[in-house]
């Protein structure tokens, strides 16, 4: 890392995150002069393009790539149209303990004076709650789901290679066409469809314009620049920003600064979940590179320097605040941003490239938070990648996880994609599955599948909320075999995954009517030849996701009631609830058996496995397949990012022996400290679920270091990884760290500031995550401690 | 069918051959290495551990077993252990419910063992591993019908095969072993005759002989050799290792194992005492040099398993 590249990075670790008002003001304004002038996808347009011409322009010492979110790196603008923050939550973000962002006094009067009193019942959130029926209210407040779009617009969408090919200008030309298209003879949707392409073609004039005020700003500066060298890049940004995104790319850095031009207006526009993501960088970046290495304007020294700029500027974008259920369930800075290296070519061959390699020593070098990353395996792969992504992994910063390429194709066809697209696609977010360009794929919310066994063993009561939350599904005591449990857990799933998926329609069409994303909506086929906004099924795949928690912690309560109520009768159903209901006090020899006599999910055991199966396909079948209301279906996924402590909280004791409160297992990982068989027999339970069926699964696995010590444990990691995908798993990541570090951590938390650890599809801070997920990480089993 | 006791499966063990192993620990050996780290292999048969500080004293174990010796355990003395009348009918550990007590050993057949190495035949074949059988000493103690077996059986299935061998076992049945195995872990512990007899129990003579055979014969071997502080990490002992080794007829690869304490705890949960208690970990330094010194006769010499 050369000293450019310290000093930026440095200055991005060292800023703490701030609330800026300037968005929130400028979108106030704009709103308060032309309310009732345009139609809605119109005014998205013309607001975005009011803080494309009036927002700050940032450029720091010394980079060269450029352009800000906010007026200054780690200064996060807010989205009052979306979700209006009171001074209050202002106050609170300003002085929680974790995640919390500056708020100056500033900040706070022009909020109460000018932001809050317009929005305030005009917000879309403010719009949306009271739509919603009473059921959805009472189980969102009982944590049996949450909900993604109350405080975030959808998003959760890649790029594809398309803005490498074409400008700005060139998909201006395209709406022009789409327009001239238009019949109003056979289309009675034309006049809709006519107003959403030229918001699209207003959103596309306003990321030119801020392109243009970055390049007229690196001339200002160069004019009064001292150092000659400085002087000479400041004048090559001003080129860089007079050409792109308005023309296509022609060298690496054009590309680069293209693609984050683009992220911008994304970001700017809305706050859509995932920030943006270049996907498949390498892919698209290695054009660029060869023919710059071959006409030797570029040499590696230089591509990495340009990429490692790169990197510093996702740093500088921490997650817009997060308040209530939404912090909990996303208690984090990363906004997971999420690129992809290697995988697959659209023609289904190898598409690991120098450019690969080159990421894969920047990943290593930066050890920063932003952006995640991932590696793609295909059995066309050669293991030389796979290799040298395991050297990256042992440094033990969480990155890159590692994903089944293979297996993403075969999810993505399933769910009836082209096969090029399906190729073309990869993970985004934590580890969700999408057509890179082509499809929006909208998580909805967590699914407490936890909460649904506890209501089934109350009859629908809830023992936290005291409300008869679900159906009466029976009385446990009365139950004579264990199939009647089971039963009872459908019954309730069935009742809730309804109120959900009856909730998610309201926030769909809604999003559709008031949150059109024209800038969006540029970027992702089919939009300009439907006419259509990403938000109202635009995209040419249209998916949505409920995200399924709490496999490891359901599938080893189902075990312990089924051997040691039904099979063993070593206690009566009553005993047992007894037990839950007193958290065990008392018990302690019951919970113990629970522990220790049944048998758990993750140890490759048939008989624990078998239930996780059940509950898996119950899930499955009754989400997957369902209508969204953007012309696309249901399908799930299994990740929890930050939800399984959330929805621990919210269930008391569990037949497992999990005491109440505490963290359920997250993503398919067994429940921390219940796998006892190493970690092929981890893998071999997780891979018994049908990946195939999902959008996305998330396996953690932790390591400690020695094991993965020297050559042969790269190559012990490379088989593990193999072995696993071999049998159509999705995704792996591993933590490699001993617990002793992490408790150190807790004890002295400066001292261990930049520890960075695995979470659940992202990486994170240890001393920023709540005390709580700090003691779940540390609980994970550790394959190698002895 | 053959059976033999069996009293641990560890999976995705790296150390025992190359790739990602299972390996079968089979009980009874013919050595008694103050080093062991596995104290539970000494004896043929099934053992009853206990970890004391788990015990929470419910006492559901002493109407369970029928020999009336069982109980709970002091955390602190680690006193009321089964005694020499325990039948290891496994009664007690069924029902404790906290998991202080294990039994170590189960007689398995060899279809059921099979079906366990192949669970993880997916990691196997994508890391170039396999299945290892260990000890105790799988070739002696009545487990060589059943190794045989074994062997054979994971041969028609296409699973690298490793046995890891003490070599103080009768030369017929170690080359029927080595017929059916793609690689032999040999250790190497004392050269000199009268302190291997002094310390392990027996001398080493047939073990040297035995490797000539195997080394003539040309099957593929990598030479252990424990470094033990004080016991085979002497100039000496190492320097006879290395010279042995280099005047066999085949290069065999040697891999020096440097001593770690891990097994110290299990010798507590068998009663046992662990003798070597106070012994420090090999210094990784003086292990490189060993190493270095052991190159020099020619030999490919690594650290670790």
């Amino acid at each position: 890392m050369n000293e450019r590249v310290k000093k930026l990075r440095q200055r991005s670790l060292a800023s703490r995150p701030s609330i800026s008002a300037e968005r929130a003001r400028l979108l106030t304004e704009f709103y308060k002069a032309e309310e009732g002038k345009h139609s809605v996808p119109m005014m998205r347009a013309l607001s975005f393009k009011y803080l494309c011409e009036h927002k700050t322009v940032f450029i720091g010492k010394g980079e060269l790539i450029v352009g800000e979110r906010g007026p200054e790196p780690l200064a996060v603008p807010t989205f009052p149209e979306l979700t209006c923050h009171s001074p209050e939550d202002l106050e609170i973000l300003d002085t929680r303990p974790k995640t919390s962002y500056s708020v100056s006094a500033d900040v706070i009067n022009t909020y109460r004076d000018e932001i809050v009193p317009f929005w305030q019942g005009r917000s879309l959130r403010d719009l949306i709650f009271p739509q919603l029926p009473r059921q959805w209210h009472d189980a969102y407040s009982a944590g049996v789901f949450t909900e993604f779009m109350e405080q975030r617009a959808p998003g959760h969408t890649v790029a594809d290679g398309k803005i490498y090919r074409k400008g700005l200008l060139d998909l201006q030309q395209e709406i022009d066409e789409a327009t001239s298209a238009l019949d109003f003879a056979i289309d009675p949707g034309t006049p809709a469809r006519r107003e959403q392409l030229q918001a699209m073609r207003v959103a596309a004039e306003a990321t030119m314009i801020f392109a243009r005020r970055h390049s007229e700003k690196a001339r200002e500066l160069a004019a009064v620049e001292t150092d000659q060298a400085r002087r000479a890049e400041l004048e090559h940004i001003c080129e860089v920003c007079a050409r792109v995104p308005a023309h296509a790319p022609r060298t690496f850095q054009e590309a680069l600064q293209s693609y984050w031009l683009h992220h911008l207006g994304v970001v700017t526009e809305l706050n859509g979940w995932d920030s943006f993501n270049p996907g498949h960088l390498d892919h698209h970046l290695e054009p660029f590179y060869t023919k710059e290495l071959a006409d030797g304007s570029l040499d590696r020294e230089s591509a990495r320097e340009l990429l490692q700029c790169f990197w510093v500027k996702f740093n500088n974008h921490p997650a817009p605040p997060k308040v209530g259920v939404t912090a909990q369930e996303s208690g984090t800075y990363t906004d997971f941003s999420n690129i992809n290296l290697g995988g697959l070519k659209p023609d289904g061959t190898d598409a690991v490239n120098e450019v690969s390699y080159l990421l894969l020593e920047v990943i290593d070098e930066m050890h920063i938070l932003q952006p995640s990353n991932n590696i793609q395996i295909s059995r066309e792969n050669p293991d030389r990648f796979l290799k040298a992504a395991a050297r990256v992994i042992r440094q033990g910063y969480g990155f890159p996880s590692v994903f089944n390429a293979d297996a993403i194709v075969e999810e993505l066809l399933r769910q009836g994609k082209t096969v090029e697209d399906a190729r073309e696609g990869g993970a985004s977010g934590c580890v969700e599955a999408g057509a890179f360009g082509k499809e929006a794929y909208i998580l909805t919310g967590y699914f407490n599948l936890v909460k649904i066994l506890e209501l089934a063993l109350n009859d629908g009561f809830d023992p936290r909320t005291k409300r008869q939350l679900g159906p009466h599904s029976g009385d446990p005591r009365e139950f004579e075999t264990f199939d009647e449990v089971m039963t009872a857990w459908r019954a309730q799933l069935t009742h809730f995954i309804d109120i959900k998926i009856r909730g998610n329609a309201v926030f769909e069409s809604m999003y559709a009517e008031h949150a059109p994303a024209p800038y969006l909506s540029l970027l992702i086929d089919d939009c300009i030849a439907k006419g259509r906004d990403y938000n109202a099924g635009g995209a040419r795949y249209n998916t949505s996701y409920i995200q399924g928690v709490g496999t490891g912690t359901l599938t080893d309560s189902l075990s312990a009631i089924k051997h040691l109520v039904f099979e063993k009768q070593a206690l009566t159903m009553d005993d047992l609830l007894n037990a839950l209901g007193n958290d065990f006090a008392e018990t302690e020899i019951l919970r113990q058996m629970a522990l220790n006599k049944i048998p758990r999910y993750g140890n490759d055991d048939d008989m624990a496995d078998e239930l996780m199966i059940e509950c898996f396909d119950a899930f499955f079948n009754e989400v997957d397949g369902r209508p969204n209301g953007r012309g696309g279906a249901y399908h799930i996924n299994m990740l929890p990012t930050t939800c399984h402590v959330y929805f621990g909280t919210v269930i008391g004791a569990t037949p497992d022996g999990r005491r109440a409160g505490t963290p359920l297992s997250e993503g398919i990982s067994p429940v921390q400290g219940a796998d006892r068989k190493g970690p092929t027999a981890v893998m071999n339970s997780a891979a018994k679920m049908d990946h195939l069926k999902t959008g996305g699964t998330l396996l953690n696995v932790k390591f400690t270091p020695q094991v993965l010590a020297g050559q042969k444990g790269i190559d012990a990691m490379a088989g593990l990884v193999r072995g696993y995908f071999r049998q159509d798993a999705h995704h792996v990541q591993f933590n490699v760290v001993r617990a002793d570090t992490l408790r150190e951590a807790q004890n002295d938390p400066e001292g261990h500031r930049h520890l960075i650890v695995r979470v659940a599809g992202y990486s994170d801070y240890f001393c920023d995550l709540s005390r709580e997920l700090q003691d779940e990480i540390i609980a994970r089993t550790a394959h190698g401690e002895i | 069918m053959n059976s033999a006791v069996v009293f641990n499966i560890q999976r995705f063990s790296v150390h025992d051959g190359p790739g990602i192993r299972t390996t079968v620990f089979l009980k009874g050996c013919p050595l008694n290495c103050p080093w062991c780290h596995n104290p539970e292999s000494r004896s043929g048969r099934p053992e009853i551990a206990i970890k004391a500080d788990r015990c929470l004293g419910c006492e559901l174990c002493a109407p369970a077993c029928p020999q009336g010796i069982a109980g709970p355990v002091n955390p602190l003395t680690n006193t009321n252990r089964p005694d020499s009348t325990c039948i290891h009918c496994g009664a007690c550990v069924d029902v404790c419910p906290s998991g202080a007590r294990d039994l170590l050993g189960e007689t398995m057949g060899v279809d059921r063992l099979l079906a366990e190495i192949e669970r993880d035949r997916t990691y196997h074949e994508e890391s170039g591993g396999g299945v290892t059988f260990s000890g105790g000493e799988p070739i002696a103690n009545g487990n060589a019908p059943f190794l045989l077996e074994c062997l054979q059986e994971c041969g028609k299935r296409g699973i690298h095969r490793s046995v890891d061998t003490c070599g103080h076992v009768t030369t017929d049945t170690l080359l029927a072993v080595a017929e059916r195995a793609d690689l032999l872990l040999y250790d190497l512990k004392i050269m000199d005759d009268a302190r291997h007899r002094l310390v392990v129990g027996v001398g080493n003579e047939r073990i040297h002989n035995n490797l000539k055979i195997l080394a003539d014969r040309g099957h593929e071997v990598w030479i252990r050799v424990p470094l033990i502080p004080g016991l085979t990490d002497d100039v000496e002992n190492l320097t006879a290792v290395a010279e042995f080794a280099a005047g066999l007829a085949r290069p065999f690869p040697i891999h020096l194992l440097p001593y770690h304490a891990i097994g110290g705890d299990k010798y507590g949960r068998l009663g046992l005492t662990y003798q070597l208690g106070d012994l420090a970990p090999a210094d990784p330094v003086l292990v490189n040099e060993q190493a270095d010194k052991m190159r020099a006769f020619g030999l490919e010499v690594h650290i670790g398993g």
